[in-house]
Protein backbone atom coordinates (compact mmCIF):
# COMPACT_ATOMS: atom_id res chain seq x y z
CA UNK A 1 0.00 0.00 0.00
CA UNK A 2 1.69 3.31 -1.19
CA UNK A 3 1.31 6.24 1.36
CA UNK A 4 2.63 9.96 1.00
CA UNK A 5 4.17 11.23 4.23
CA UNK A 6 5.02 14.47 3.17
CA UNK A 7 4.68 16.75 0.32
CA UNK A 8 6.02 20.60 -0.30
CA UNK A 9 4.21 22.64 -3.10
CA UNK A 10 6.26 24.96 -5.72
CA UNK A 11 4.91 27.99 -7.93
CA UNK A 12 7.45 27.40 -11.30
CA UNK A 13 6.94 30.52 -13.85
CA UNK A 14 9.71 31.82 -14.74
CA UNK A 15 13.46 30.41 -15.49
CA UNK A 16 14.84 31.13 -12.24
CA UNK A 17 12.56 29.42 -10.65
CA UNK A 18 13.44 26.40 -12.67
CA UNK A 19 16.99 26.85 -10.51
CA UNK A 20 14.87 26.89 -7.69
CA UNK A 21 13.21 23.54 -8.52
CA UNK A 22 16.50 21.83 -9.38
CA UNK A 23 17.90 22.72 -5.77
CA UNK A 24 14.52 22.15 -3.54
CA UNK A 25 14.44 18.50 -5.63
CA UNK A 26 18.09 18.45 -4.78
CA UNK A 27 17.22 18.66 -0.60
CA UNK A 28 14.68 16.48 -0.88
CA UNK A 29 16.45 14.06 -2.94
CA UNK A 30 19.56 14.08 -0.30
CA UNK A 31 17.06 13.18 2.14
CA UNK A 32 15.62 10.30 1.06
CA UNK A 33 18.91 8.66 0.67
CA UNK A 34 19.62 8.50 -2.75
CA UNK A 35 22.67 8.05 -4.27
CA UNK A 36 24.57 10.52 -6.40
CA UNK A 37 23.32 9.17 -9.61
CA UNK A 38 19.68 8.93 -7.95
CA UNK A 39 20.03 12.42 -7.17
CA UNK A 40 21.54 13.35 -10.58
CA UNK A 41 18.49 11.69 -12.85
CA UNK A 42 15.56 13.11 -10.57
CA UNK A 43 16.86 16.97 -10.47
CA UNK A 44 17.80 16.29 -14.24
CA UNK A 45 14.48 15.08 -14.71
CA UNK A 46 12.99 17.70 -12.97
CA UNK A 47 14.54 20.51 -14.44
CA UNK A 48 13.17 19.47 -17.89
CA UNK A 49 9.85 19.38 -16.92
CA UNK A 50 9.81 22.67 -15.13
CA UNK A 51 11.26 24.01 -17.83
CA UNK A 52 8.46 22.42 -20.23
CA UNK A 53 5.70 23.55 -17.61
CA UNK A 54 7.68 27.60 -18.26
CA UNK A 55 8.34 27.21 -21.48
CA UNK A 56 4.84 25.96 -23.48
CA UNK A 57 2.38 25.44 -20.11
CA UNK A 58 2.76 29.24 -19.51
CA UNK A 59 3.88 28.35 -16.22
CA UNK A 60 2.56 25.88 -13.22
CA UNK A 61 2.46 24.31 -10.37
CA UNK A 62 5.26 21.88 -8.87
CA UNK A 63 4.27 19.39 -5.27
CA UNK A 64 6.81 16.81 -3.98
CA UNK A 65 5.86 13.89 -2.48
CA UNK A 66 7.64 11.33 -0.36
CA UNK A 67 6.13 7.98 -0.87
CA UNK A 68 6.20 4.96 1.45
CA UNK A 69 5.52 1.37 0.24
CA UNK A 70 6.20 -1.41 2.23
CA UNK A 71 9.67 -1.53 2.97
CA UNK A 72 10.57 1.11 0.00
CA UNK A 73 10.58 5.10 -0.55
CA UNK A 74 10.34 7.61 -3.00
CA UNK A 75 10.09 10.70 -4.43
CA UNK A 76 7.20 11.53 -6.65
CA UNK A 77 7.24 14.73 -8.45
CA UNK A 78 3.94 16.11 -10.16
CA UNK A 79 4.32 19.19 -12.54
CA UNK A 80 0.59 20.71 -13.18
CA UNK A 81 -0.43 24.05 -15.84
CA UNK A 82 -3.05 25.10 -17.11
CA UNK A 83 -1.35 26.21 -20.35
CA UNK A 84 -2.87 24.67 -23.88
CA UNK A 85 -2.12 20.89 -23.16
CA UNK A 86 -0.83 18.75 -25.63
CA UNK A 87 -2.15 18.08 -28.59
CA UNK A 88 -0.50 15.35 -30.24
CA UNK A 89 1.31 13.35 -27.07
CA UNK A 90 2.69 10.46 -29.06
CA UNK A 91 4.68 13.05 -30.92
CA UNK A 92 5.57 15.03 -27.94
CA UNK A 93 6.91 12.06 -26.22
CA UNK A 94 9.27 11.04 -29.37
CA UNK A 95 12.76 12.37 -28.69
CA UNK A 96 13.69 15.97 -31.43
CA UNK A 97 9.84 16.81 -30.79
CA UNK A 98 9.59 20.36 -30.55
CA UNK A 99 7.22 23.28 -31.31
CA UNK A 100 9.70 25.75 -30.23
CA UNK A 101 13.60 26.31 -30.04
CA UNK A 102 15.75 23.30 -29.76
CA UNK A 103 16.26 19.48 -29.35
CA UNK A 104 13.33 18.66 -27.70
CA UNK A 105 14.47 15.48 -25.08
CA UNK A 106 11.52 17.13 -22.20
CA UNK A 107 9.21 14.42 -21.77
CA UNK A 108 10.62 11.43 -23.08
CA UNK A 109 13.89 12.35 -21.65
CA UNK A 110 12.39 12.87 -18.02
CA UNK A 111 10.56 9.36 -18.56
CA UNK A 112 14.06 7.49 -19.73
CA UNK A 113 15.52 9.37 -16.14
CA UNK A 114 12.12 8.02 -13.88
CA UNK A 115 11.34 4.84 -12.36
CA UNK A 116 7.32 5.56 -12.95
CA UNK A 117 5.66 8.20 -15.48
CA UNK A 118 2.08 9.59 -15.97
CA UNK A 119 0.69 12.41 -18.18
CA UNK A 120 -2.50 13.40 -18.25
CA UNK A 121 -2.94 16.09 -21.04
CA UNK A 122 -5.82 17.34 -23.36
CA UNK A 123 -5.67 20.68 -25.59
CA UNK A 124 -6.80 23.76 -23.60
CA UNK A 125 -6.94 21.79 -20.67
CA UNK A 126 -3.39 22.07 -19.61
CA UNK A 127 -1.04 18.98 -18.50
CA UNK A 128 -0.11 17.45 -15.66
CA UNK A 129 3.22 14.97 -15.52
CA UNK A 130 4.18 12.77 -12.52
CA UNK A 131 7.20 11.16 -12.27
CA UNK A 132 8.78 8.94 -9.61
CA UNK A 133 12.02 7.23 -8.30
CA UNK A 134 11.98 4.80 -6.17
CA UNK A 135 14.96 4.37 -3.61
CA UNK A 136 17.27 1.67 -4.92
CA UNK A 137 15.98 1.06 -7.93
CA UNK A 138 17.75 1.30 -11.19
CA UNK B 1 21.60 37.05 -13.42
CA UNK B 2 25.38 36.40 -13.34
CA UNK B 3 27.45 36.99 -16.47
CA UNK B 4 30.43 34.23 -16.26
CA UNK B 5 33.48 35.73 -16.58
CA UNK B 6 36.25 34.60 -20.06
CA UNK B 7 39.35 34.43 -19.57
CA UNK B 8 41.98 34.50 -22.52
CA UNK B 9 44.98 31.98 -22.50
CA UNK B 10 47.05 33.12 -25.74
CA UNK B 11 44.95 31.46 -29.08
CA UNK B 12 42.48 30.12 -26.15
CA UNK B 13 39.22 31.62 -24.53
CA UNK B 14 38.48 29.64 -21.19
CA UNK B 15 35.35 29.40 -19.39
CA UNK B 16 34.78 28.22 -15.80
CA UNK B 17 30.68 27.33 -15.06
CA UNK B 18 30.90 27.53 -11.71
CA UNK B 19 27.47 28.63 -10.77
CA UNK B 20 23.83 26.72 -11.52
CA UNK B 21 22.97 28.71 -14.49
CA UNK B 22 19.13 29.96 -15.53
CA UNK B 23 18.41 29.82 -18.79
CA UNK B 24 19.01 33.47 -19.72
CA UNK B 25 22.63 33.47 -18.04
CA UNK B 26 23.69 30.30 -20.33
CA UNK B 27 22.28 31.97 -23.43
CA UNK B 28 24.09 35.17 -22.36
CA UNK B 29 27.30 33.31 -22.01
CA UNK B 30 26.88 31.70 -25.90
CA UNK B 31 27.22 35.05 -26.72
CA UNK B 32 29.55 36.18 -24.87
CA UNK B 33 31.86 33.28 -26.03
CA UNK B 34 30.85 33.81 -29.74
CA UNK B 35 31.68 37.49 -29.70
CA UNK B 36 34.86 36.83 -27.63
CA UNK B 37 35.97 34.70 -30.01
CA UNK B 38 36.13 37.00 -33.01
CA UNK B 39 37.08 39.61 -31.19
CA UNK B 40 40.44 38.03 -29.69
CA UNK B 41 41.06 36.22 -33.18
CA UNK B 42 40.79 32.96 -30.64
CA UNK B 43 41.77 29.63 -32.12
CA UNK B 44 39.90 27.42 -29.26
CA UNK B 45 37.50 27.64 -26.52
CA UNK B 46 37.82 25.35 -23.23
CA UNK B 47 34.68 25.26 -21.29
CA UNK B 48 35.30 23.78 -17.66
CA UNK B 49 31.69 22.52 -15.98
CA UNK B 50 33.40 20.72 -13.28
CA UNK B 51 31.14 22.64 -10.71
CA UNK B 52 27.91 21.37 -12.28
CA UNK B 53 26.45 18.46 -10.90
CA UNK B 54 23.24 18.66 -12.94
CA UNK B 55 23.50 19.40 -17.25
CA UNK B 56 20.06 18.83 -18.45
CA UNK B 57 18.87 19.10 -22.25
CA UNK B 58 19.04 22.82 -22.42
CA UNK B 59 22.52 23.40 -21.09
CA UNK B 60 23.71 20.24 -23.28
CA UNK B 61 22.32 22.09 -26.30
CA UNK B 62 24.21 25.10 -25.21
CA UNK B 63 27.18 23.42 -25.15
CA UNK B 64 26.97 21.69 -28.94
CA UNK B 65 25.00 24.87 -30.18
CA UNK B 66 28.41 26.92 -28.74
CA UNK B 67 30.58 24.21 -30.59
CA UNK B 68 28.87 24.59 -34.00
CA UNK B 69 29.30 28.32 -33.71
CA UNK B 70 32.72 28.39 -32.96
CA UNK B 71 33.72 26.14 -35.61
CA UNK B 72 31.77 28.44 -38.10
CA UNK B 73 34.35 30.84 -36.48
CA UNK B 74 37.16 28.65 -37.11
CA UNK B 75 37.67 28.13 -33.30
CA UNK B 76 37.88 24.34 -31.55
CA UNK B 77 35.66 24.03 -28.82
CA UNK B 78 36.84 21.21 -25.54
CA UNK B 79 34.38 20.44 -23.06
CA UNK B 80 36.67 19.32 -19.28
CA UNK B 81 35.86 18.05 -16.38
CA UNK B 82 32.64 16.44 -16.71
CA UNK B 83 31.45 14.17 -13.66
CA UNK B 84 30.26 10.80 -13.55
CA UNK B 85 26.75 10.93 -12.40
CA UNK B 86 26.35 13.94 -15.23
CA UNK B 87 27.92 11.73 -17.47
CA UNK B 88 25.76 8.91 -16.66
CA UNK B 89 22.59 10.85 -16.29
CA UNK B 90 23.25 12.70 -20.36
CA UNK B 91 23.54 9.35 -21.49
CA UNK B 92 20.13 8.24 -20.16
CA UNK B 93 18.73 11.01 -21.12
CA UNK B 94 19.79 10.42 -24.83
CA UNK B 95 21.74 13.83 -25.20
CA UNK B 96 25.00 12.84 -27.50
CA UNK B 97 26.56 16.14 -27.73
CA UNK B 98 27.95 15.30 -30.93
CA UNK B 99 30.51 17.84 -32.35
CA UNK B 100 32.27 18.47 -29.08
CA UNK B 101 35.23 17.26 -27.85
CA UNK B 102 35.97 16.42 -24.18
CA UNK B 103 38.62 15.73 -21.71
CA UNK B 104 39.16 15.25 -18.52
CA UNK B 105 40.01 18.48 -16.90
CA UNK B 106 41.20 21.85 -17.98
CA UNK B 107 45.10 20.73 -18.46
CA UNK B 108 44.43 17.30 -20.74
CA UNK B 109 42.06 19.61 -22.64
CA UNK B 110 44.50 22.58 -23.06
CA UNK B 111 46.86 19.82 -24.27
CA UNK B 112 44.15 18.60 -26.57
CA UNK B 113 43.32 22.14 -28.12
CA UNK B 114 46.73 22.46 -28.95
CA UNK B 115 47.29 19.35 -30.94
CA UNK B 116 43.72 19.94 -32.70
CA UNK B 117 45.09 24.07 -33.62
CA UNK B 118 48.43 22.32 -34.33
CA UNK B 119 46.89 19.80 -36.79
CA UNK B 120 44.75 21.98 -38.78
CA UNK B 121 47.82 24.37 -39.53
CA UNK B 122 49.87 21.20 -40.65
CA UNK B 123 46.85 20.24 -42.98
CA UNK B 124 46.75 24.14 -44.36
CA UNK B 125 50.68 23.85 -44.84
CA UNK B 126 49.78 20.61 -46.93
CA UNK B 127 47.43 22.25 -49.08
CA UNK B 128 49.80 25.18 -50.12
CA UNK B 129 52.46 22.58 -51.45
CA UNK C 1 -19.79 -11.75 18.79
CA UNK C 2 -20.64 -13.44 21.97
CA UNK C 3 -18.40 -16.46 20.74
CA UNK C 4 -15.73 -14.32 21.00
CA UNK C 5 -16.50 -12.05 24.14
CA UNK C 6 -17.10 -15.22 25.91
CA UNK C 7 -14.10 -17.10 24.50
CA UNK C 8 -11.71 -13.80 25.47
CA UNK C 9 -13.16 -13.40 28.67
CA UNK C 10 -12.45 -17.05 30.00
CA UNK C 11 -8.87 -16.18 28.42
CA UNK C 12 -8.57 -13.30 30.67
CA UNK C 13 -9.93 -14.95 33.99
CA UNK C 14 -7.00 -17.72 33.83
CA UNK C 15 -4.62 -14.95 31.55
CA UNK C 16 -1.90 -15.75 34.19
CA UNK C 17 -1.85 -19.24 33.58
CA UNK C 18 -2.45 -19.61 29.51
CA UNK C 19 0.57 -16.81 29.56
CA UNK C 20 2.96 -19.61 31.96
CA UNK C 21 1.78 -22.42 29.99
CA UNK C 22 2.55 -20.93 26.62
CA UNK C 23 6.16 -19.19 27.83
CA UNK C 24 7.20 -22.58 29.13
CA UNK C 25 5.98 -24.40 25.55
CA UNK C 26 8.12 -22.21 23.59
CA UNK C 27 11.00 -22.39 25.70
CA UNK C 28 10.97 -26.21 24.81
CA UNK C 29 10.28 -25.79 21.50
CA UNK C 30 13.39 -23.19 21.65
CA UNK C 31 15.57 -25.31 23.61
CA UNK C 32 18.32 -25.15 20.83
CA UNK C 33 18.20 -21.28 20.39
CA UNK C 34 17.31 -19.81 24.20
CA UNK C 35 20.62 -18.40 24.11
CA UNK C 36 19.26 -16.02 21.33
CA UNK C 37 15.91 -14.84 23.19
CA UNK C 38 15.91 -14.01 26.93
CA UNK C 39 13.67 -15.47 29.07
CA UNK C 40 12.99 -11.98 30.20
CA UNK C 41 12.17 -10.59 26.26
CA UNK C 42 9.89 -14.02 25.68
CA UNK C 43 8.39 -13.12 28.61
CA UNK C 44 7.24 -9.60 27.83
CA UNK C 45 6.78 -10.35 23.90
CA UNK C 46 4.16 -13.16 24.95
CA UNK C 47 2.55 -10.84 27.85
CA UNK C 48 2.28 -7.94 25.33
CA UNK C 49 1.14 -10.18 22.81
CA UNK C 50 -1.53 -11.58 24.64
CA UNK C 51 -2.87 -8.62 26.21
CA UNK C 52 -3.53 -7.04 22.85
CA UNK C 53 -5.15 -10.35 21.12
CA UNK C 54 -7.52 -10.38 24.43
CA UNK C 55 -8.34 -6.66 24.14
CA UNK C 56 -8.64 -7.15 20.34
CA UNK C 57 -11.00 -10.16 20.76
CA UNK C 58 -13.12 -8.00 23.36
CA UNK C 59 -13.59 -4.97 21.31
CA UNK C 60 -15.15 -7.08 19.00
CA UNK C 61 -12.26 -8.22 16.73
CA UNK C 62 -13.19 -8.83 13.41
CA UNK C 63 -10.45 -8.81 10.15
CA UNK C 64 -7.17 -9.50 11.20
CA UNK C 65 -6.02 -6.98 8.55
CA UNK C 66 -8.25 -4.21 10.10
CA UNK C 67 -7.64 -1.37 12.20
CA UNK C 68 -8.68 -3.00 15.34
CA UNK C 69 -5.52 -5.55 14.97
CA UNK C 70 -2.87 -3.01 14.46
CA UNK C 71 -1.36 -3.08 17.57
CA UNK C 72 -1.44 -7.02 17.52
CA UNK C 73 0.31 -6.96 14.14
CA UNK C 74 2.80 -4.46 15.00
CA UNK C 75 4.17 -6.43 18.54
CA UNK C 76 4.02 -9.51 15.92
CA UNK C 77 6.16 -7.94 13.10
CA UNK C 78 8.92 -6.81 15.32
CA UNK C 79 9.25 -9.77 16.80
CA UNK C 80 9.69 -11.65 13.19
CA UNK C 81 12.22 -8.87 12.14
CA UNK C 82 14.00 -9.71 15.10
CA UNK C 83 13.54 -13.19 14.68
CA UNK C 84 14.34 -13.21 11.14
CA UNK C 85 18.02 -11.24 11.67
CA UNK C 86 18.76 -13.58 13.85
CA UNK C 87 18.34 -16.88 12.11
CA UNK C 88 15.05 -18.48 13.35
CA UNK C 89 13.71 -20.04 10.32
CA UNK C 90 9.76 -19.23 9.61
CA UNK C 91 8.46 -21.93 11.50
CA UNK C 92 9.98 -20.99 14.42
CA UNK C 93 8.84 -17.89 14.21
CA UNK C 94 5.34 -18.24 13.27
CA UNK C 95 5.16 -21.10 16.15
CA UNK C 96 5.31 -17.92 18.30
CA UNK C 97 1.85 -17.84 17.80
CA UNK C 98 0.26 -21.08 17.12
CA UNK C 99 2.08 -22.53 20.14
CA UNK C 100 -0.27 -20.24 22.26
CA UNK C 101 -3.49 -22.53 20.71
CA UNK C 102 -2.34 -25.64 23.29
CA UNK C 103 -2.37 -23.77 26.83
CA UNK C 104 -5.29 -21.24 25.39
CA UNK C 105 -7.90 -24.31 24.32
CA UNK C 106 -6.93 -26.46 27.36
CA UNK C 107 -8.53 -23.63 29.02
CA UNK C 108 -11.31 -23.36 27.44
CA UNK C 109 -11.82 -27.17 27.46
CA UNK C 110 -12.14 -27.23 31.44
CA UNK C 111 -14.94 -24.74 30.87
CA UNK C 112 -17.13 -25.04 28.39
CA UNK C 113 -18.90 -28.39 26.52
CA UNK C 114 -19.80 -29.77 23.25
CA UNK C 115 -21.11 -27.32 20.31
CA UNK C 116 -20.18 -24.00 22.60
CA UNK C 117 -16.59 -25.53 23.28
CA UNK C 118 -16.43 -26.46 19.09
CA UNK C 119 -17.40 -22.53 18.04
CA UNK C 120 -15.07 -21.05 20.98
CA UNK C 121 -12.10 -23.45 19.64
CA UNK C 122 -13.17 -22.33 16.00
CA UNK C 123 -13.13 -18.78 16.58
CA UNK C 124 -9.54 -19.04 18.33
CA UNK C 125 -8.25 -21.24 15.63
CA UNK C 126 -9.51 -18.43 12.91
CA UNK C 127 -7.49 -15.69 14.60
CA UNK C 128 -4.71 -17.09 15.35
CA UNK C 129 -4.16 -18.69 12.14
CA UNK C 130 -4.63 -15.60 10.25
CA UNK C 131 -2.18 -14.34 12.86
CA UNK C 132 0.67 -16.73 12.44
CA UNK C 133 0.57 -16.18 8.62
CA UNK C 134 0.61 -12.29 9.01
CA UNK C 135 4.04 -13.62 11.12
CA UNK C 136 5.59 -15.79 8.61
CA UNK C 137 4.87 -13.07 6.01
CA UNK C 138 6.64 -10.09 7.93
CA UNK C 139 9.51 -12.61 8.42
CA UNK C 140 9.66 -12.87 5.01
CA UNK C 141 10.15 -9.29 4.32
CA UNK C 142 12.52 -9.19 7.29
CA UNK C 143 14.41 -11.87 5.34
CA UNK C 144 14.19 -10.21 1.63
CA UNK C 145 15.29 -6.66 3.37
CA UNK C 146 18.41 -8.48 4.54
CA UNK C 147 19.31 -10.21 1.83
CA UNK C 148 19.16 -6.82 -0.42
CA UNK C 149 21.21 -5.10 1.58
CA UNK C 150 24.24 -7.99 2.00
CA UNK C 151 23.60 -7.71 -1.67
CA UNK C 152 24.61 -4.54 -2.10
CA UNK C 153 27.73 -4.50 0.09
CA UNK C 154 28.94 -7.54 -1.84
CA UNK C 155 28.62 -5.93 -5.43
CA UNK C 156 30.62 -2.77 -3.94
CA UNK C 157 33.10 -5.32 -2.85
CA UNK C 158 33.37 -6.64 -5.75
CA UNK C 159 34.36 -4.35 -8.26
CA UNK C 160 37.86 -4.67 -8.93
CA UNK C 161 39.36 -1.91 -11.12
CA UNK C 162 43.30 -1.95 -11.28
CA UNK C 163 45.74 0.45 -12.78
CA UNK C 164 47.71 -0.95 -15.50
CA UNK C 165 49.86 2.28 -16.01
CA UNK C 166 49.52 5.48 -15.32
CA UNK C 167 46.63 6.71 -17.64
CA UNK C 168 45.24 3.22 -18.23
CA UNK C 169 42.66 1.67 -16.38
CA UNK C 170 41.36 -1.93 -16.58
CA UNK C 171 38.34 -3.46 -15.46
CA UNK C 172 38.38 -7.51 -15.51
CA UNK C 173 34.80 -8.86 -14.54
CA UNK C 174 34.19 -11.78 -13.49
CA UNK C 175 30.84 -14.22 -12.62
CA UNK C 176 27.08 -13.32 -13.83
CA UNK C 177 26.51 -9.92 -14.27
CA UNK C 178 22.96 -8.41 -13.23
CA UNK C 179 21.42 -5.44 -14.02
CA UNK C 180 22.02 -4.16 -10.62
CA UNK C 181 25.27 -5.08 -10.39
CA UNK C 182 26.77 -3.76 -14.04
CA UNK C 183 25.46 -0.66 -12.79
CA UNK C 184 27.19 -0.47 -9.77
CA UNK C 185 30.49 -1.59 -11.13
CA UNK C 186 30.10 1.12 -13.97
CA UNK C 187 29.41 3.84 -11.30
CA UNK C 188 32.96 2.80 -10.25
CA UNK C 189 34.77 3.16 -13.03
CA UNK C 190 34.10 6.22 -13.88
CA UNK C 191 34.97 7.46 -10.58
CA UNK C 192 38.15 5.57 -10.88
CA UNK C 193 38.77 7.49 -14.13
CA UNK C 194 38.33 10.84 -11.96
CA UNK C 195 39.92 9.82 -9.62
CA UNK C 196 43.19 8.22 -11.61
CA UNK C 197 42.89 11.13 -14.23
CA UNK C 198 42.98 8.19 -16.64
CA UNK C 199 42.08 8.33 -20.56
CA UNK C 200 41.72 5.01 -21.04
CA UNK C 201 39.86 2.18 -19.55
CA UNK C 202 39.84 -1.60 -20.72
CA UNK C 203 36.77 -3.31 -19.81
CA UNK C 204 37.46 -7.12 -20.00
CA UNK C 205 34.64 -9.67 -19.91
CA UNK C 206 36.49 -12.97 -20.42
CA UNK C 207 34.76 -14.01 -17.10
CA UNK C 208 31.67 -13.28 -18.04
CA UNK C 209 29.84 -16.13 -19.06
CA UNK C 210 26.61 -14.60 -20.52
CA UNK C 211 26.08 -11.41 -21.82
CA UNK C 212 22.29 -10.59 -22.29
CA UNK C 213 20.70 -6.79 -24.01
CA UNK C 214 20.36 -5.44 -20.66
CA UNK C 215 24.32 -5.33 -19.58
CA UNK C 216 25.49 -5.36 -23.15
CA UNK C 217 23.31 -2.24 -23.04
CA UNK C 218 24.61 -1.22 -19.66
CA UNK C 219 28.32 -1.50 -21.24
CA UNK C 220 27.67 0.77 -23.99
CA UNK C 221 25.99 3.17 -21.77
CA UNK C 222 29.24 2.97 -19.43
CA UNK C 223 31.56 3.71 -22.69
CA UNK C 224 29.05 6.53 -23.90
CA UNK C 225 29.36 8.25 -20.24
CA UNK C 226 33.30 7.82 -20.43
CA UNK C 227 33.42 9.60 -24.08
CA UNK C 228 31.90 12.55 -22.22
CA UNK C 229 33.96 12.44 -19.51
CA UNK C 230 36.87 12.79 -21.57
CA UNK C 231 38.25 8.92 -21.21
CA UNK C 232 38.18 5.89 -24.18
CA UNK C 233 36.89 2.53 -23.21
CA UNK C 234 38.29 -0.63 -25.15
CA UNK C 235 36.14 -3.86 -24.49
CA UNK C 236 38.48 -6.90 -24.75
CA UNK C 237 37.77 -11.05 -23.88
CA UNK C 238 34.46 -11.12 -26.43
CA UNK C 239 34.30 -14.68 -26.79
CA UNK C 240 32.97 -16.19 -29.92
CA UNK C 241 29.47 -17.09 -28.07
CA UNK C 242 29.27 -13.32 -26.63
CA UNK C 243 30.57 -11.91 -30.07
CA UNK C 244 27.41 -13.92 -32.28
CA UNK C 245 24.68 -12.63 -29.13
CA UNK C 246 25.91 -9.59 -29.59
CA UNK C 247 25.19 -9.64 -33.67
CA UNK C 248 21.44 -11.84 -32.81
CA UNK C 249 20.58 -8.88 -30.58
CA UNK C 250 21.30 -5.87 -33.23
CA UNK C 251 23.72 -4.19 -30.16
CA UNK C 252 25.48 -1.57 -31.94
CA UNK C 253 28.97 -2.19 -30.96
CA UNK C 254 30.47 -0.78 -34.23
CA UNK C 255 32.37 2.33 -32.87
CA UNK C 256 33.57 0.77 -29.80
CA UNK C 257 36.98 -0.80 -30.06
CA UNK C 258 37.29 -4.36 -28.83
CA UNK C 259 40.52 -6.58 -28.88
CA UNK C 260 40.59 -9.99 -27.72
CA UNK C 261 42.73 -10.14 -24.80
CA UNK C 262 43.11 -7.22 -22.03
CA UNK C 263 47.34 -7.71 -23.89
CA UNK C 264 46.02 -6.90 -26.70
CA UNK C 265 43.49 -3.89 -25.26
CA UNK C 266 47.38 -2.54 -23.33
CA UNK C 267 49.37 -2.58 -26.37
CA UNK C 268 46.70 -0.39 -28.17
CA UNK C 269 46.17 1.95 -24.76
CA UNK C 270 49.76 2.38 -24.61
CA UNK C 271 50.24 3.19 -28.28
CA UNK C 272 47.37 5.40 -27.67
CA UNK C 273 48.79 7.85 -24.76
CA UNK C 274 52.54 7.70 -26.85
CA UNK C 275 54.46 4.73 -25.16
CA UNK C 276 56.29 2.00 -26.98
CA UNK C 277 57.49 -1.35 -25.34
CA UNK C 278 60.96 -1.58 -26.81
CA UNK C 279 63.95 -4.49 -25.79
CA UNK C 280 66.69 -3.15 -23.19
CA UNK C 281 70.39 -2.99 -24.90
CA UNK C 282 71.28 -4.80 -22.35
CA UNK C 283 68.87 -8.29 -22.42
CA UNK C 284 66.60 -9.64 -20.09
CA UNK C 285 67.53 -8.57 -16.11
CA UNK C 286 68.88 -11.86 -14.45
CA UNK C 287 66.62 -12.44 -11.38
CA UNK C 288 68.46 -12.11 -8.13
CA UNK C 289 68.55 -14.88 -5.61
CA UNK C 290 67.76 -14.31 -1.96
CA UNK C 291 69.91 -13.18 0.32
CA UNK C 292 70.19 -15.64 3.08
CA UNK C 293 68.68 -14.90 6.32
CA UNK C 294 71.39 -13.46 8.88
CA UNK C 295 71.91 -16.33 11.64
CA UNK C 296 71.09 -15.88 14.82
Amino acid sequence: MRTTTRSESLPVRSSAEVVSVRHLVRKWAVEIGFTLVEQTKIVTAASELARNMVDYGRGGTMTIELLEEDVRRGLRLIFEDHGPGIADVAAAMRDGFTTGFGMGLGLGGARRLSNEFELQTAPGQGTRVAITRWRGAA
Amino acid sequence: MERIPILKMGRFLLVSIQVDMDDRTAMTLQDDLTERIVKDHAKGVLIDISSLDVVDSFIGRMLANTAAMARILDAETVVVGMQPSVAITLVELGLSLKGVRSALNIERGMELLQTMVHDESEHAHDDEE
Amino acid sequence: MPEETRTSELLRRHEQEVLSNWIRLQQQNLSLRNNLVKASDLEEQCRAFLRALLTTMEAGGGDVAGAAWSQAREILSDISRNRARQGFTPTETAMFVFSLKEPAFDVLRAEIRGDELAAAVWELTQVLDQLGLYTAETYQKGREEIINRQQQELMELSTPVVQLWRGVLALPLIGTLDSARTQVVMESLLQAIVDTGSSIAIIDITGVPVVDTLVAQHLLKTVAAARLMGADCIISGIRPQIAQTIVHLGVEINDVPTKATIADAFAVALSRIGLTVTRRAGGAEKATPPKPAATE
